[in-house]
């Protein structure tokens, strides 16, 4: 049944949030240490068990993928409701902090994503 | 009658949020499919719109208006987390294990080059004490890091001001510049997703601008980007304050 994997999902999250809620509390912080990380990886280990299994029924699994469909839109929802105008009420100071760490960030992703990589050196075989 | 309508839509303002979604999203891949050729994405597209949209509304964008109120519900942090815990079931633990170490270390250099660039422009502009300083490096790495810091310490409100809006301003850019650099930058597989996750940081940046990319690599980066925020807030008042602190004097 769809709501079996609804409910899934939830439990999923919850025991992410709830995971991430008291590691905050452990280490001093009033909010959620990666409650949502912890929830995905939750999902991922748990999907990846059952499928050894036989994996989930249709109907199931398509309880959470409906959710996971729903991704973009509520992205494009979320986009309409950000205070853009504090982005630029903040001035030249908040302008050029926020853009030069965001391209910082995205200069640094090529260098950083060599690390660890087992399919870099040699040419795959399979693909 | 009128009236009557809109008190109808604002009744039901998460559905009329689906619908007004669906209308901008068709419109998008509209606009993407057969005005510009497919060059720009239709998600990227619809995001921007939405990123337009809301200058028509002030702190909460488009949901301070009452008939679009529903939209802060179906954009806000539940079902969005719910949607993002959701898209992992397309993810692969095999490609997560591999990344993991890089994923850690991008975390980490993350945080730090955001926030050291942070403090070096706010220092060029002139401010010159710890709090100040560290509070909009800290505003450099999230929009929520800057103001839990901020109050940390003390800062005042015009400073507190300047780091949510850096960290605002770190959204939008990445938003609008990770489908455009996607490519330079080498993001285009699960990896590097992870490592982009990490060292960006802003949930909501990161997975906007993946969605825009390639939405298979959603869950990747959303996955490191959930432990950012938790972690700036942990590091920014404590161990980089005292640091800047020492530095400064």
């Amino acid at each position: 049944m769809t709501i079996y994997g609804v409910a899934l999902l939830a439990f999923c999250f919850l025991v992410g949030k709830i995971t991430g809620t008291l590691l905050g509390a452990a280490i001093g912080i009033d909010g959620d240490v990666g409650g949502v990380g912890f929830a995905m990886i939750l999902l991922v280990a748990g999907n990846t068990w059952l499928k050894h299994r036989g994996g989930l029924p249709p109907a199931t699994a398509g309880g959470i993928l409906f959710w996971s469909a729903m991704y973009i839109p509520i992205i494009v929802a979320m986009a309409a409701v950000q205070n853009v105008k504090a982005a630029l009420s903040g001035g030249w100071l908040a302008l050029l902090a926020g853009t030069a760490a965001t391209v910082a960030g995205l200069l640094l992703v090529p260098v950083l994503s060599r690390i660890g990589r087992p399919d870099l050196p040699q040419p795959r075989a399979d693909d | 009658m009128i009236e009557l309508v809109e008190n109808v839509l604002i009744k039901n303002g998460l559905l009329f949020a689906f619908l007004c979604v669906g209308v901008v999203m068709w419109a998008a891949f509209w606009v993407s499919r057969n005005v510009l050729g497919g060059k720009i994405p239709g998600v990227a597209l619809a995001i921007i719109a939405g990123l337009a949209l809301a200058f028509l509304g002030d702190k909460k964008g488009l949901a301070d208006i009452p008939l679009f109120a529903g939209l802060a519900l179906l954009g806000g942090s539940m079902l969005r987390d719910f949607a993002v815990v959701a898209t992992a079931m397309g993810a692969d633990l095999d490609k997560i294990k591999t990344a993991g170490l890089a994923g850690v270390v991008a975390l980490g250099l993350g945080i730090l080059s955001a926030f050291f660039i942070g403090v070096g422009v706010a220092f060029a502009m002139g401010y010159a004490d710890a709090v100040s300083l560290t509070t909009i490096g800290a505003g450099a790495c999230t929009y929520i890091v800057g103001p839990v810091t901020g109050s940390a310490l003390g800062a005042s409100s015009e400073v507190i001001a300047i780091s949510i809006a850096a960290g605002v301003v770190k959204t939008i850019v990445t938003t609008v510049a990770t489908p455009l650099l996607a490519r330079f930058i080498g993001l285009d597989n699960p990896h590097s997703a992870v490592v982009f996750g990490g060292l960006i940081g802003t949930t909501s940046g990161v997975a906007a601008g993946l969605a825009a990319t390639d939405p298979k690599l959603v869950p990747y980066g959303a996955l490191t980007a959930t432990f950012y925020t938790g972690l700036g807030c942990l590091l920014c008042p404590s161990v980089l304050y005292l640091l800047l602190d020492w530095i400064m004097a």
